[in-house]
């Protein structure tokens, strides 16, 4: 889960981060209630978006007065920034900056541990650093079990050629930022950027906090952070029920089991959909290993709440998951959702008593469902009926 | 032979007196797997009762080893024990790990890999259905019945396609399969499997299923290009995938212009690899190459 700007203020300031004072707000007029609260000077109005690049699109401006505060609010809000609406606004306290640094720590997937990268060219499209001057980018693995203690925050400082005047402070920030990353289960913090003001401080100016959803059992109150006015709507009832749905552009519905065998059948869809008119998979959803009849009927459910929707397609293959228990969920389901169920269904059962469940789907014999052999003619069967 | 389990693997269960642990441990026996015991502190000194016998419950993973000689362990446990689970398993000096569970908090599967490298264990998983050789040993969930041993080896991010590619190439018969989980860190690689698959000598030819994120295929690609000798063919599940969408699995992610399947088919291809465009036409390609 990516964090707003505010959010990871916030946690850095719980963390001892050295921050400035920032204020969320959803309209104008609590724009100006924070640039009162942070005293009534200049404040900068910061656009509040998981995207970069806001400040070249005109998210973020200066305010000199709580009145300045209020109409720049009102600009932003409600922007649109790369396909991204402007919610909410931090104001921030001013800041006199002398120098603009980089920090991060990230899990580094192929090397199986943690990288921090560092650079006192901050400031700047961090990507395009890496690409145009990599020598000014200090890259430095950090172990999981140890971490970044003050020996490993020293070498990132130094490895990235900090002046003496800062190398202490900014030591002590990382250390600091080091706990965030691995308190709160984060796989990314970034500082950028991170600066030194002009009276000699270090502070992080801006941040970006990636939280791993797997550890939301040891942290109950990362569920507030989420931000759910960006959810998909059918994305979120299909969270109620516990499903994995992800919704997609196209008018072939998707149900299987297994994150790789939907995401397989997502691809025969749209390949096979290349002869039906360009149809493309609607959604994935894997109802992983149990398929009763109460799953079953909620990923319908949601599936044939998406109006795009003209055929469904439920590819599954039995491994731990009964054949016949599958498609007792299919009848049942349709039972349960009656008129509602109105489009064409496809199914494709093999594996684990696979003749029990093809015999109970034909028994049924019901009016909406086609059985397929295979996974490719299903597909084909499906994206034909969604081009009918 | 197969490889990393065969007819000689002495299997435990930590997590076998739960109810997950319970309905795999009955699988595994069903299909001959030698599960030598479970472990659970709380019931140290108990057995289980099967359709093939009692399996005793040992108090920890070294009482375990001591008294059956085991040499792989498979962790049922819930996400928040899991770590827990894996460190016992590996400062006991057991082998191989095999973590079924999913939803492990990323930073522990970061840990317990660190640890298991300094300790030289091999670790498989976290969220993945497990090996088999068919046969002869069957650790953790993929079902035994779908096909038998043959000339295959499989190397998988993902269980339910693993069963699908076994189905379709059902009567060829495969070495192992080896589902390696769908999480951004995990223990055995495609490449650790590619290298074991290499040196087999029951083993033909190889499957490699892959799919978004990270860089897992691409090195794999690499590593097949300069050290694999037998055939390889391979299929990468994702193409429709939208960027920043996490797909089901914690690790199937395209992150901006990275982890996409495209730029993993076009790797392996450039390392010689076929890649299929669905599961079946991967599965075509396998039967040229062994008829």
């Amino acid at each position: 889960m990516d964090l707003f700007e505010y959010q990871a203020r916030d946690i850095f300031e719980k963390h001892g981060v050295p921050v400035l004072g920032g204020v969320v707000a959803t309209t104008p007029e609590e724009a100006r209630a924070g640039a009162e609260k942070l005293g009534g000077g200049t404040v900068v109005v910061k656009a509040q978006v998981k995207v970069g690049g806001r400040g070249k699109a005109g998210g973020v401006k200066l305010a000199h007065s709580v009145d300045e505060a209020q109409e720049k609010a009102s600009e932003i809000l409600g922007m649109d920034i790369k396909g991204h609406t402007v919610h909410r606004v931090m104001i921030a306290q001013g800041a006199k900056i002398a120098e603009e640094y980089y920090f991060s720590v990230l899990l580094d997937r192929a090397n199986r541990t943690y990288l921090a990268m560092a650079s006192v060219e901050g400031g700047v499209e961090i990507e395009q650093l890496a690409v145009e001057r990599p020598e000014a980018l200090a890259r430095v693995a950090v172990d999981p079990i140890v971490g970044i203690d003050a020996a490993k925050a020293t070498e990132i400082v130094e490895a990235a050629g900090f002046a003496a005047d800062v190398k202490d402070q900014v030591a002590e920030t990382i250390q600091k930022l080091w706990t965030v990353y691995s308190e709160e289960d984060a796989t990314l913090v970034e500082v950028n950027p991170l600066v030194k003001t002009e009276d000699g401080r270090i502070v992080a100016l801006d941040g970006k906090v990636t939280l791993d959803e797997n550890a939301g059992f040891r942290h109950a109150e990362h569920a507030e952070l989420e931000d759910a006015s960006a959810t998909d709507p059918l994305e979120a009832k299909a969270k109620e029920n516990d499903l994995n749905y992800v919704k997609l552009d196209g008018e072939v519905g998707i149900i299987g089991n297994g994150a790789g065998l939907v995401m397989s059948t997502l691809d025969v869809v749209a390949y096979a959909g290349e002869a039906h008119g360009g149809v493309k998979p609607a959604n994935f959803l894997d109802i992983g290993g149990g398929a009763s009849a109460a799953v079953m009927a909620a990923g319908l459910d949601v599936i044939l709440g998406d109006e795009q929707v003209k055929s469904v397609f439920v590819n599954v293959f039995g491994g731990i998951t009964a054949c016949d228990a599958v498609a007792n969920g299919i009848v049942q389901a349709l039972e349960i959702l009656g008129d509602e169920a109105n489009k064409p269904l496809v199914v494709r059962l093999d594996g684990n008593n696979v003749e029990e469940g093809r015999r109970i789907l034909a028994e049924a014999n019901h009016p909406l469902v086609t059985l397929a052999e295979t996974m490719d003619g299903g597909a084909d069967a499906a994206a034909a009926a969604a081009n009918a | 032979m197969a490889i990393f389990i065969n007819e000689d693997s002495k299997v435990i269960v930590q997590g076998m007196t739960g109810s997950e642990g319970q309905k795999h441990t009955t699988r595994m026996l069903a299909s001959g797997t030698n599960v030598v015991g479970g472990v659970n502190p709380r019931k140290a000194g108990t057995s289980v009762t099967f359709e093939q016998g009692d399996v005793p419950v040992f108090g920890s993973v070294a009482d375990a080893i001591a008294t059956t000689g085991a040499n792989v362990s498979v962790i049922f446990v819930p996400p928040a024990f899991t770590k827990a689970a894996v460190v016992e398993a590996i400062e006991a000096g057991m082998p191989l790990v095999v973590i079924i569970t999913e939803g492990v908090p990323v930073a522990d599967s970061a840990e317990f890999f660190a640890l298991a490298q300094a300790k030289g264990v091999r670790l498989v998983g976290p969220n993945c259905p497990g090996i088999i050789s068919p046969g002869k040993s069957n650790v953790g969930i993929i079902p035994a019945d779908i096909t038998g041993p043959g000339k295959i080896g499989l190397v998988s991010k993902s269980g339910t396609l693993t069963y699908q590619m076994m189905y379709e190439l059902k009567d060829f018969g495969f070495s192992t399969a080896v589902g390696i989980g769908g999480d951004p860190v995990i223990g055995t690689t495609h490449i650790d499997a590619l290298a074991a698959f290499e040196a087999d000598p029951d083993t033909e030819a190889i499957v490699m299923i892959g799919e978004i994120g990270g860089d897992a295929e691409e090195r794999a690609a690499a590593y097949i290009k300069e050290n694999v000798t037998k055939p390889v063919v391979g299929y990468v599940a994702g193409f429709t995938a939208p960027e920043g969408k996490t797909m089901g699995h914690a690790g199937a992610i395209v992150s901006g212009s990275s982890g996409t399947a495209q730029a993993k088919k076009e790797a392996l291809e450039a390392a010689g690899v076929k890649v299929g465009k669905t599961p079946s036409a991967t599965a075509e390609l396998m039967r040229e190459i062994l008829s």
